[in-house]
């Protein structure tokens, strides 16, 4: 098996800048960046980690995906609406490295086994940090990164626990599943709920979204939604590794989310609040689209759905009508 | 006959004015807005847009200034009904207040303090546009009838909606209201939330792929309570909500004006007194629990810091 001492991260946002500053501890790391003068300044002055880790790397980044020579792993760190760019990019490129996936959601495998034959490793990360600039990157909630081999097309499970030793070794936390879809779909879930009807009410990941006395309490809503998403990963088979709705009881019980004054402000919140496009469709709407596969009706999950998306045409109409 | 009207906001208007055209009637309003009140005694009660009218009306923010009254019709946001109602109560000892209000709920509320209650369904719109001068955007009908719980007499129904009618208000008695309140409310909790929401007008929203086939989710659920209540509905809401958007295509619903400005809705009065009533009589409403449960989750959202 080979021993993995090259990797290409591909997208440096958080989770994609948090990878590569840990893994250069460890490994020789490549960055492919969309921007030339991103790339300009990584080589110039390397990633810098605050926070939980005080790390500077080096790194060699370029936008050509050519100039980086071969590598043993790609790590593909964008959002979920640009792993079909990206991996357009990479095809014909790094013909000897499996390729780990860290998106949101379902079926961005799917999206990237279009352009390569890397053995795809699956991932669902839970850490977080903030980009202050190109070249730093905080590293916030420490919580591990979840990865499994792809079933339709992975590598084996050996070289799966050998990435995750990599990522451990680096200062990051990661575990090995053989089957990561319990896994994989207890997040989805629990994401779904939590970052659609956040997006929706303008609040954070705070206390109501557990509390279930009058009718109206928002609790009732998360775990109804939560229900039929487990009635969804069963009528698809899937036996899940964690209860969403305990998920949720949880996080907003801890310290770091939960309080009125300080909940964790999710993904598709700060989307909608930036008025940016959300991760919506493969998150909330990828358990619709599995309702559909299943035969399953799902209620709440197609009315969240139907309103995030058409709360983003608010604001691309507000910015395409005339001055 | 003298009538009074709470809550002189832009349905309040509506009515205040053109009754106070007639030789018989003397119309009061009570509102808590001071420069509204001012105004409204300077200048009277102006109706500018679909019609082009002054009303001498005795505005009071002070309710205790304001005598007796044969008729109270209360247009305050059904938020607010306790509160009004509470303020207005000696005015009508021996008087009955009609409702013209959203939805469900402020009827019971006005019970509690009056001797004689008459529910109302109203369509007409309007927005104030300055102390003293109301904006009629839609013109539209008006049902009243006795509310069961303490029922006016029909005889006093037929008298208010008389009265509204020599206006110039289309005004009908009805011996049931509960039909034509049940149809608006259905139409109102199918659409508005959705709209107020995804921050769309009416029409747009109508448009937005999925967004129809929810608010035909929510409507049903709407007209299962309503049938089970044995209320038999006027129209079809599904056929309003296609029929706002042909002639509404760019009305803000009240309920996104509210959102907009980060002001309570009138939520308690639509989804979530459908849901209530669903509830007690075993009626599932999952989609209008959730419409209740996510604009509440909203308003929670401006008592935040950020």
């Amino acid at each position: 098996m080979q021993e993995i001492k090259k990797v290409c991260v591909v997208g440096a946002g958080a989770i994609g800048s948090l990878f590569v500053g840990h893994l250069g501890t460890v490994a020789e790391v490549k960055v492919l960046t969309r921007r030339e003068s991103h790339a300009r300044d990584l080589n110039e002055s390397g990633l810098h980690v605050s926070g939980k880790s005080r790390i500077a790397t080096r790194v060699t980044a370029s936008t050509d995906p050519g100039e980086l020579g071969d590598v043993d792993l790609i790590i593909l760190a964008t959002k979920a609406a640009a792993v079909e760019a990206s991996s357009r990019r990479l095809q014909g490129n790094f013909p000897n490295a499996a390729l780990l996936l860290v998106q949101n959601g379902l079926g961005c495998e799917q999206v990237a086994h279009e352009f390569g034959d890397w053995p795809l490793i699956s991932g669902v990360t839970f850490m977080s940090g903030t980009r202050h600039s190109d070249v730093h990157v905080e590293y916030e909630l420490d919580t591990p990164t979840w990865i499994g081999p792809w079933a339709q097309h992975g590598p084996g499970f050996p070289f799966v626990k050998q990435v995750a030793e990599l990522i451990n070794a680096s200062g990051l936390k990661a575990e090995a599943y053989e089957d990561l879809l319990p896994h994989q779909w207890s997040k989805l879930i629990f994401n779904s709920a939590v970052n659609a009807i956040s997006a929706m009410t303008d609040l954070p990941h705070i206390k109501s979204f557990a509390k279930q006395d009058e009718l109206t309490d928002l609790g009732h809503l998360v775990h109804a939604m939560m229900d039929e998403g487990k009635a969804i990963a069963a009528a698809r088979g899937v036996e899940l590794a964690d209860d969403p709705w305990e998920m949720n009881v949880q996080a907003v019980s801890h310290g770091q989310s939960g309080d009125d004054e300080y909940g964790h402000v999710t993904s598709m919140l700060d989307d909608v609040r930036n008025q940016r496009l959300t991760e919506v469709d493969w998150i909330t709407g990828s358990i619709v689209r599995e309702a559909q596969e299943a035969g399953v009706r799902a209620p709440y999950h197609e009315t969240l759905y139907r309103l995030v998306k058409a709360y983003e045409t608010s604001w691309s109409r507000k910015s395409a009508a005339p001055a | 006959m003298r009538v009074c009207i709470i809550g002189c906001g832009a349905i309040g208007s509506l009515f205040a004015a053109p009754l106070a055209r007639l030789d018989d009637v003397e119309v009061w309003a009570y509102d808590p807005y001071q420069a509204h009140v001012d105004a409204i005694n300077a200048n009277g009660l102006k109706i500018i847009g679909k019609s082009d009218i002054v009303g001498e009306v005795h505005a009071r923010s002070d309710a205790s200034e304001i005598p007796p009254c044969d008729f109270g019709i209360i247009a305050a946001k059904t938020m607010h009904t306790q509160a009004a109602i509470e303020a207005t109560a000696h005015i009508f000892e021996d008087g009955a207040v009609c409702s013209v209000q959203n939805g469900v709920g402020a009827e019971e509320i006005i019970a509690e303090y009056v001797p004689r209650v008459i529910m109302g369904t109203t369509f007409p719109a309007g927005h104030i546009t300055e102390p003293g001068v109301c904006h009629q955007d839609t013109g539209g009908s008006t049902w009243i009838g006795p509310f069961a719980d303490k029922p006016a007499s029909m005889e006093e129904v037929e008298r208010l909606a008389d009265a509204c009618q020599r206006a110039g208000l289309d005004v009908k008695a009805m011996e049931d209201a509960r039909g034509a309140l049940w149809t608006k409310l259905i139409f109102n909790s199918a659409s508005n939330a959705m709209g107020a929401l995804a921050r769309l007008p009416h029409g747009i929203a109508c448009d937005q792929p999925g967004v129809r086939a929810v608010m035909s989710g929510l409507a049903q659920e709407g007209i299962a309570v309503a049938d089970a209540l044995g209320v038999t509905l006027d129209s079809d809401p599904e056929e309003l909500i296609d029929y706002g958007r042909e002639v509404a295509y760019n009305h803000k619903p009240s309920m996104l004006q509210d959102v907009e400005a980060q002001r309570a809705t009138e939520i308690d009065a639509l989804n979530a007194g459908i849901a209530k009533i669903g509830r007690e009589l075993g009626v599932p409403c999952p989609l209008n629990e959730a419409m209740a449960g996510i604009i509440k989750g909203l308003e929670h959202s401006w008592t935040l810091e950020n």
